[in-house]
């Protein structure tokens, strides 16, 4: 194990073996990893990600499938040790994470969920009643309390499990995939949920894969095969777009397509050089195509980093080949 | 239909615990109880004690086999042999009449060993006419112990509570704590302020209350309907019980720490409950199992366990006479639970690599196989 994962499990063990506060100042800590890096064997699943959790802040980590997103909420979370770099908590109990699929025992009902994580804390009864009574209320689900979770629709499961994870009023929150395949009304209970507990003064982190609902987080950190493509305020992300974007109103050309996609009805490419086809262009294709640049959102943004990532990757290759090709020769 | 079969193949192929159980499991059981299923005593461990011992001793022959001559000793002593389980057969001279002392618990011994003394009795009567100054002919007075009228039932309810101890302590065990990763709610347990010490325990503590009350009716029952006797100290059974207890517990959660799902944890329960169930000596003697067999049962807790619970309660065994099955049971619990605990940590500790001990030590392919793992872990 290295220097930093044995700090972090050692924080584990203290914080399993001491007191409610973990032995950290309360408010102004900041949490989170500094040039984390997690390998299974030969892969590397994070790759130097340095995530900033901010008391009272919500962080929207975002990425495509097997980005490293659940990775880096499972480190932080301890469930998976640091190959390399720093990860901050304020211990054990001070954490409140949340895996995809809630982790609620399926043959408890509601309450007696809420009972046990209650008790594993050690919240008191009557606080942890109030508490539970006052969330399930707002989030209806206080007329489900006697059912079993595996009674429960999946956004009711989602709702459940945060709050359960709330309870004991963790200073740091772990939320993965909070709010995937919730229904709408759902999605805003759950979204009241996090928002009041990052206004009680909680570092939030949690994965999407809705880049709507990251626009509403306070950072973005955007991973691409477990390494970080971008990360800041959603302003600063769309500000910090290279190059233009356009929306074509035809079909992307061959040569164009790994630097295009779909947006609802329409197509949009991304120029790296700035130059968007124009209705001047020279060819009649290019000028059937020519559609105004327009100003990137956050999902533009996203998708952008992740092809400057890939034509980034893609041009090291080719140099590392064309040198191995030289070296032969 | 093929594309069936062929999806039915590749999951297979997948799943190779299972594959390797129907494979090899059928011929590993026809050997182990081709071997083991006997009830034939070839063998039958006889002392003899009084005045006449060494002149009567001769006459003994298969399958009664003497393992010791004790002139100066008597009743008292042969009985004690009995009782301590150290002989089935005593024979016991002096008197007009020698007495013939039969250990009724071990019963297909006692049986081979009276229809033994039946026809020497009726050989020696055939010569009659015992020339003076040679040993009284044999045999005269056959008393059967413990199990006058070698009922099997009372020596079958002796072994069940370790059939009832072995199925709550290791299947239903197992059961449960791998469900635990099953519902993802280990994923919980292991972020929630717990010691492994504490989820072990937590988890091992309900079942093990639940055995000992099963263990409670189960005597309970045999005592009252089957009238088999409980004639030894309860506090003897009950330690012995407490051992069996935590080995088979701790088996339990070895399995549960070895099987991603709950029926990888049935396969492996039932692969130590099969074995257990016929090799412990319960159903078949132990003396008639083949040693190349043998020796699989002293790896076994229900071995030890049913010769405490049988000396206990049918023949009042004391705990220094049963001191080496309970040697045994406690040094295979400590092993299994020492195991248990140490993949249990690992099952909750962080770290990649501690999190998979099976593929700690890795050669190359161990690494492939952590890094499936990993992505698996990442969804």
């Amino acid at each position: 194990m290295t220097a930093a994962g044995r700090a972090h499990s050692a924080a584990r063990e203290t914080a399993a073996r001491e007191t409610d506060d973990g032995g950290q100042e309360p408010g102004a800590e900041e949490w989170g990893t500094n040039m984390l890096s997690v390998r299974y064997g030969a892969v590397l699943a994070l790759d130097r990600v340095t995530l900033r959790a901010v008391p009272g802040e919500i962080t929207a980590v975002v990425g495509g499938d097997g980005a490293g997103r659940t990775t880096l909420l499972r480190c932080v979370s301890g469930l998976v040790g640091a190959s390399e770099g720093e990860i901050r908590t304020p211990g054990l109990r001070q954490i409140g994470y949340l895996q995809a699929d809630t982790g609620m025992y399926p043959d408890l009902s509601v309450e007696e969920n809420l009972a046990f994580r209650a008790t594993a804390f050690g919240v008191e009864p009557a606080a942890a009643g109030q508490r539970v009574n006052d969330l399930l209320e707002r989030t209806g689900l206080a007329a489900w309390r006697q059912r079993l979770v595996r009674q429960l629709s999946g956004g009711m499961r989602k709702k459940l499990g945060v709050i359960a994870v709330l309870l004991h009023h963790p200073k740091l929150l772990l939320f993965d995939e909070p709010t995937t395949g919730v229904d709408p009304v759902s999605r805003a209970d759950l979204w009241w949920l996090i928002a009041h507990a990052a206004a009680e003064g909680a570092a939030i982190v949690m994965s999407t894969s809705y880049l709507d609902e990251a626009e509403r987080a306070t950072s973005v950190l955007v991973l691409d095969a477990g390494r970080e493509v971008a990360a800041g305020t959603p302003d600063e992300i769309v500000a910090a777009v290279p190059g233009a974007i356009c929306v074509l109103n035809a079909r992307p050309r061959q040569d164009q397509q790994k630097m295009a996609w779909r947006r609802g009805r329409q197509w949009r490419l991304w120029c790296p050089d700035g130059n968007c086809p124009a209705a001047d262009a020279d060819t009649p294709a290019e000028r059937g195509q020519a559609q105004a640049r327009i100003q990137p959102d956050l999902q533009d943004a996203v998708t952008v980093a992740v092809l400057a990532r890939e034509l980034d990757t893609a041009r090291d290759g080719q140099l590392s080949n064309a040198t191995a090709k030289g070296g032969v020769r | 239909m093929w594309a069936l079969i062929v999806k039915e193949f590749r999951q297979m192929r997948r799943d190779r615990r299972t594959l390797a159980l129907m494979i090899v499991m059928p011929i590993v059981l026809l050997v182990v109880l081709g071997y083991a299923a006997s009830f034939d005593v070839h063998s039958i461990p006889t002392v003899v004690a009084g005045p006449q011992a060494r002149p009567v001793t001769p006459q003994l022959h298969k399958p009664l086999d003497v393992t010791r001559i004790e002139p100066a000793k008597g009743l008292a002593w042969a009985l004690s042999e009995l009782r301590d389980g150290k002989a089935v057969v005593a024979i016991v001279t002096g008197a007009p009449r020698p007495a013939v002392l039969v250990d009724g618990t071990q019963l297909f011994a006692a049986r081979t060993a009276l229809t033994a003394l039946s026809s020497f009795s009726r050989s020696s009567s055939g010569t009659s006419a015992a020339a003076p100054g040679q040993s009284p002919p044999l045999p005269a007075a056959v008393h059967i112990l413990y199990n006058p009228e070698l009922k099997t039932s009372d020596i079958m309810i002796p072994g069940i509570p370790g059939i009832v101890l072995v199925f709550v302590g290791t299947v239903i065990t197992s059961l449960g704590v791998v469900r635990e990763r099953e519902t993802g709610t280990l994923e919980q347990l292991a972020v929630m302020p717990f010691r492994p010490r504490d989820v072990f325990f937590g988890k091992i503590v309900p079942y093990f209350a639940v055995a000992t009350a099963d263990l409670a009716i189960v005597i309970a029952v045999g005592v009252a309907i089957f009238g088999v006797p409980f004639r030894g100290s309860m506090g003897v059974f009950a330690l012995g019980a407490l051992l069996f207890l935590f080995a088979t517990l701790g088996m339990g959660v070895l399995i549960s720490s070895v099987s991603e799902n709950q029926g990888q944890a049935v396969q492996l329960a039932m692969m130590t409950m099969l074995p257990q169930v016929l090799l412990s000596g319960l159903i078949f003697p132990l003396s008639s199992i083949v040693a190349g067999v043998r020796w699989i049962a002293y790896f076994l807790p229900l071995t030890y366990f049913t010769q405490i619970s049988r000396g206990v309660m049918l023949r009042a065994e004391p705990i220094t006479a049963l001191w080496q099955p309970f040697v045994y049971l406690a040094v295979l619990g400590t092993v299994v639970l020492f195991l248990a605990t140490l993949r249990f940590r690992s099952y909750l500790s962080p770290a990649p690599h501690a999190r998979m001990p099976r593929r700690r030590m890795g050669s190359d392919s161990d690494a492939a196989e952590t890094a499936l793992a990993g992505s698996r872990d990442r969804k």
